[in-house]
């Protein structure tokens, strides 16, 4: 992990990150944001390979990068009309404010913290097979329950994926 | 290459998404800038994943729940904003006041 290779790749992904998410919010026409959204989309999912979060960067490719950016396209794309350029309300420079304070904060506190930080060079290879562990639980050869896991907050997120799932078809219906 | 790069990128991440969340005036752009907080908040579970504790990975499946939340809060808010576009003929969070006193 400490190889000169994933410094630079970090570097170079944060830097395209931050800029794609300065641009989202920066840029006037709202098609161009959520472009620059599906890059920093994509960005991210870059550092978490450099993180060694394989299933994590690949859910992040099918569901931000995918599913959710086909969304926002729509949403713009179904709302056009003549205020379409992203404007800025009055907030803007008390936003920008506490934003900047905010950041000055949290850095301050994260950079100052000493976290219990348990580096090993040979991280989990194959996470799928764990988080599947993790979120169903884990039975060993006889079949017996070694641990349950995250199985019934696996089972509310799935109740809430099928709750928005029929409120988004019930709220935007014509009718 | 520490913990600390991951988790300075994520407080710079949240604070830019804020800073678009309270100045925009075009709730899609507003809801652009909710999916940035969340993603800010992702990228330091997946750091603390793998600096802290790199076997349990209880960090990457925490972050997999905050997408799902992402997902299904992208999905509503959208429908809720193409339904107040059909009745007003506009997204501007402004003009938007329907509910205010």
């Amino acid at each position: 992990m400490s190889n000169a290779g994933v410094t630079i790749a970090f570097y170079v992904l944060a830097v395209v990150v931050l800029g794609s998410t300065i641009s989202v919010v920066t840029v006037r026409n709202v098609f161009h944001a959520a472009l620059y959204l599906v890059l920093s989309f994509i960005g991210v999912a870059g550092l978490y390979i450099t993180l060694s979060a394989d299933f994590v960067a690949a859910v992040q490719i099918l569901i931000y990068a995918g599913a959710v950016a086909i969304l926002f396209v729509f949403a713009v794309m179904l709302t056009h009309g003549p205020e379409q350029a992203s404007q800025n309300n009055r907030l803007r420079a008390p936003a920008f404010f506490v934003a900047a304070l905010l950041f000055a904060t949290l850095a301050m506190v994260m950079v100052n913290t000493t976290w219990s930080v348990n580096m090993i060079d040979a991280p989990v290879t194959d996470t799928p097979t764990k988080i599947a562990e993790l979120l169903l639980g884990s039975r060993n050869a006889a079949g017996e329950l070694l641990s349950s896991g995250f199985v019934l907050p696996f089972e509310v997120a799935s109740v809430l994926l099928l709750a928005a799932m029929v409120g988004a078809i019930v709220v935007a219906r014509e009718d | 290459m520490g913990l600390d790069h991951f988790l300075v990128l994520s407080a710079a991440m949240f604070s830019i998404g804020l800073v678009g969340a309270l100045s925009k005036r075009n709730a899609v752009v507003i809801l652009m800038c909710i999916e940035i907080m969340l993603n800010a908040v992702n990228v330091a579970m997946v750091a603390f994943s793998r600096y802290v504790t790199p076997v349990a990975l209880t960090g990457q499946v925490f972050a997999i729940f905050i997408m799902t939340v992402a997902a299904a809060e992208a999905a509503v808010g959208l429908a809720l904003i193409i339904a107040v576009y059909r009745q007003r003929q506009t997204v501007d969070v402004q003009q938007i006041d329907l509910m205010k006193w």
